[in-house]
């Protein structure tokens, strides 16, 4: 039985199109000042096409930086959806139902990020054509015999990514036609105009409900190979690079897709924590909701230690020298060393640490504490396998050097956080980020019923 | 009259029991290939251009010391890491047996550089600058290279064209080693090298100085004939296109010396 009252729907209908039909007084001024961070950044990126690449902190051995470690992390987060709309959906977890669209909406804001970074990364974004479709209609240059190398895991990557985000956004857009249609109803004047168009003609009768059932689990059991995939693919991006010792690793596609569930669950416990608090949604966000998230991740934080463990054993049993010599710099050799405790403290030790007690995953500033640590903490992964490995990457030590990152790189970086926390703001104000049928629903599902001589919650449905 | 093809693997060996440090190849190298000028800022931040650089290690301690230099150029890999990771095929392998880049193509993602284990390719970080009165001094047969762009060593393979372009298409005869010694078309490193540490040919070529260490490393003697001759960083399979041959030491270190 699940905590928590059921609510008659017209007061669902008010509390959750609260943050569409009046816009909160901190609104705009929240907007205004991540607008401005996003700014920076923009203009950062600009100086950087302009001046040139120098203007980061890269350099000879390490060419790759925080904007590589960056995208990495938020296609990590961008996980967070699929793990829990898709796969909570078809394993019929009722305790889902308020979660699943903010995790959707930040798996596609967090995707288009991550595929800003490795697009300004490069050293002539003006000829991106050559590698990825990254204006619409604006095909690969066939007719110069212009092909890509379909050999680079640089392009399966953007293949995978651009997979994800297009399902992503259907997978949104399915789950929003009801909603829109609430909308459109409520609505007058140029809105109700956009929301009628985007309900296509919602008149929630019977068949429309039932293809729009349809079209969610059809999309939940499609999008589930492309999610194990496109972390696999990002973690290729590093596994198939031979001359990286450290990078070259079997073990890199489940690691890293563990790792990526692990920070994306946590950052959708997180915002949720926040819409609780900003919108007071105490009623449809409960204590149950984050204990169950706080549950999932214990499991989640486990698997992805055991492959971390896995990664470490594997050099050392392996007893190569090179594998060994790289471990000794990354776990041994300041600075590197004290970010590796970090890292592994704020991963594992700390977050599980306070998810084991019942009641401290209840206690909401707990749970964001731990969420943010886990967060920071998959960064600092990212940051601890990319750039030692490239520092000290093979035996001649002439060419050793370090990375520092530029303050063009930092904006850049908290400005893909700004961009995803407006662009969350924004969705917020326009579209309703918790489902309002799927919490009716559960509603329903959760009264109790007759089966038989039996009572049970309505929860067990014979579908 | 059809172009005939020639066919032709050229290959570097370099002696390391010749070699002094001297930087001449460096510096001949940076002339012939356009290469910016190396400012003291480019070195500190760690984006120097150096197509062909020697590195220095010390052994021993002091006094009791050596220094120790080995050239590194591209390796021009059979099985280059760079080749397959490019997403745009900027580099690739001619056959020639030259591990080429298509400034033209390349959108700077800088994945090659990080896939290569020699770290001998360079990235223009910033628009190349020359002072003006430099401006006659480029070299007309190499591109300058914009910003945004990776760049290595070509083994001057526009020596090596107009070798080919002259010698065997407009005279007819053939490009053997003496021919490229005489008449300049080896490598600039190669030409400027005062102790002929650095050495290039065809690997097929009988009547050069390489033949013999591609010969012994290839056909499985054991490499018998050639004891001194081994490839860099082998246990990568990159199947370098180059040869080094190990130091002779004639005075070892007193003490046994110690780590570079």
């Amino acid at each position: 039985m699940q905590e928590g009252r059921v609510l008659p729907a017209r007061q669902i209908n008010r509390d959750l199109l609260g943050s569409i039909l009046y816009s909160p007084r901190w609104f705009w001024g929240a907007v205004a000042v991540l607008g401005l961070i996003v700014m920076g950044g923009f203009a950062a990126a600009g100086l950087m096409i302009n001046q040139g690449m120098g203007v980061t902190g890269l350099n000879r051995p390490v060419m790759w930086g925080f904007f590589i470690v960056n995208f990495v992390f938020w296609i990590g987060i961008s996980h967070a959806g699929v793990m829990l709309s898709a796969i909570l959906r078809l394993s019929k977890a009722e305790w889902r139902r308020p979660a699943t669209r903010a995790a959707e909406v930040l798996t596609v804001f967090s995707l288009m990020t991550a595929m800003l970074m490795p697009l300004i990364h490069t050293g002539r974004p003006w000829r991106l054509v050559y590698w990825i479709y990254t204006i619409p209609f604006i095909p690969y240059d066939f007719a110069r015999g212009i092909w890509p190398n379909i050999r680079s895991p640089l392009v399966w990557d953007p293949s995978a990514v651009y997979t994800y985000l297009t399902s992503s956004i259907l997978f949104v857009l399915v789950a929003l036609i009801p909603d829109l249609a609430v909308l459109r109803d409520r609505t007058t004047g140029l809105p109700h105009k956009i929301y009628t168009v985007l309900a296509m003609g919602w008149q929630g009768n019977p068949r429309q409900w039932k293809l729009q059932i349809i079209a969610g689990v059809l999309l939940s059991a499609l999008i589930l190979p492309v999610f194990v995939s496109v972390h696999s693919i990002v973690s290729w991006d590093f596994g198939m690079a031979i001359a990286v010792k450290p990078w070259h690793s079997t073990i890199f596609a489940p690691y890293f897709v563990v790792g990526a569930v692990h920070s994306g669950v946590s950052a959708v416990a997180f915002v949720m924590i926040i819409l609780r608090w900003i919108y007071g949604w105490q009623d449809y966000i409960r204590h149950e909701h984050i204990d169950a998230l706080g549950r999932l991740l214990i499991v989640v934080a486990t698997g992805w230690f055991y492959f971390f463990v896995m990664e470490v054993i594997f050099g050392f049993y392996g007893r190569e020298a090179d594998e060994i010599a790289f471990r000794d710099f990354q776990i041994n050799q300041p600075p590197w060393n004290l970010w590796f405790i970090f890292f592994v403290g704020l991963t594992y030790f700390l977050p599980v640490a306070m998810w084991l007690a019942s009641s401290w995953r209840r206690n909401l500033w707990l749970m964001s504490i731990a969420c943010i640590s886990v967060n920071i903490g998959m960064w600092l992964e990212r940051f601890l396998i990319i750039i030692p490995a490239l520092a000290e990457k093979q035996l001649f030590t002439f060419t050793w050097y370090t990375y520092a990152p530029s303050a063009v790189e930092i904006t850049i970086v908290a400005a893909t956080f700004a961009l995803v926390s407006m662009l969350m703001l924004l969705f917020a104000r326009v579209l309703p980020l918790i489902p309002l049928y799927d919490v009716k629903e559960g509603d329903i599902l959760k009264t109790e019923i007759q089966i038989g001589r039996r009572t049970v919650p309505a929860t067990f449905r014979e579908d | 009259m059809a172009d005939q093809r020639f066919d032709h693997k050229w290959g570097m060996v370099v002696d390391l029991d010749r070699c002094t440090g001297c930087q001449a190849c460096v510096v001949a190298c940076q002339s012939e290939n356009n290469i910016p000028i190396n400012t003291k800022d480019l070195f500190l931040q760690r984006r120097a251009y150096e197509w062909i650089r020697v590195e220095r290690y010390w052994e021993g301690e002091f006094p009791n010391v050596k220094a120790r230099f080995i050239p590194i150029m591209c390796q021009h890999c059979e099985n280059a890491p760079c080749e397959p990771v490019c997403p745009v095929y900027a580099t690739y392998h001619n056959d020639e047996g030259l591990n080429v880049q298509v400034y033209n193509r390349c959108v700077g993602t800088r994945y090659c550089a990080n896939n290569c284990p020699y770290q001998v390719r360079f990235f223009n970080y910033w628009e190349p600058v020359w002072p003006e009165r430099m401006r006659n001094h480029l070299n007309s047969d190499v591109t300058v290279r914009s910003r945004g762009i990776m760049e290595k060593c070509s083994f001057c393979i526009q020596r090596i064209r107009r070798a080919e372009l002259k010698v065997e298409q407009q005279e007819r005869a053939v490009l053997d080693y003496p021919t490229m010694k005489k008449r300049n078309f080896l490598p600039a490193c190669v030409s400027a090298c005062p102790t002929n540490a650095l050495t290039f040919a065809d690997q097929s070529d009988t009547t050069g100085p390489v033949n013999r260490y591609f010969k012994a490393l290839d056909d499985h003697e054991g490499g018998e004939s050639a004891p001194r001759a081994y490839r860099l960083i082998e246990e990568v399979g990159t199947k370098p296109n180059v040869i080094y041959l190990k130091k002779v030491d004639k005075y070892p270190l007193k003490n046994g010396g110690g780590h570079g």
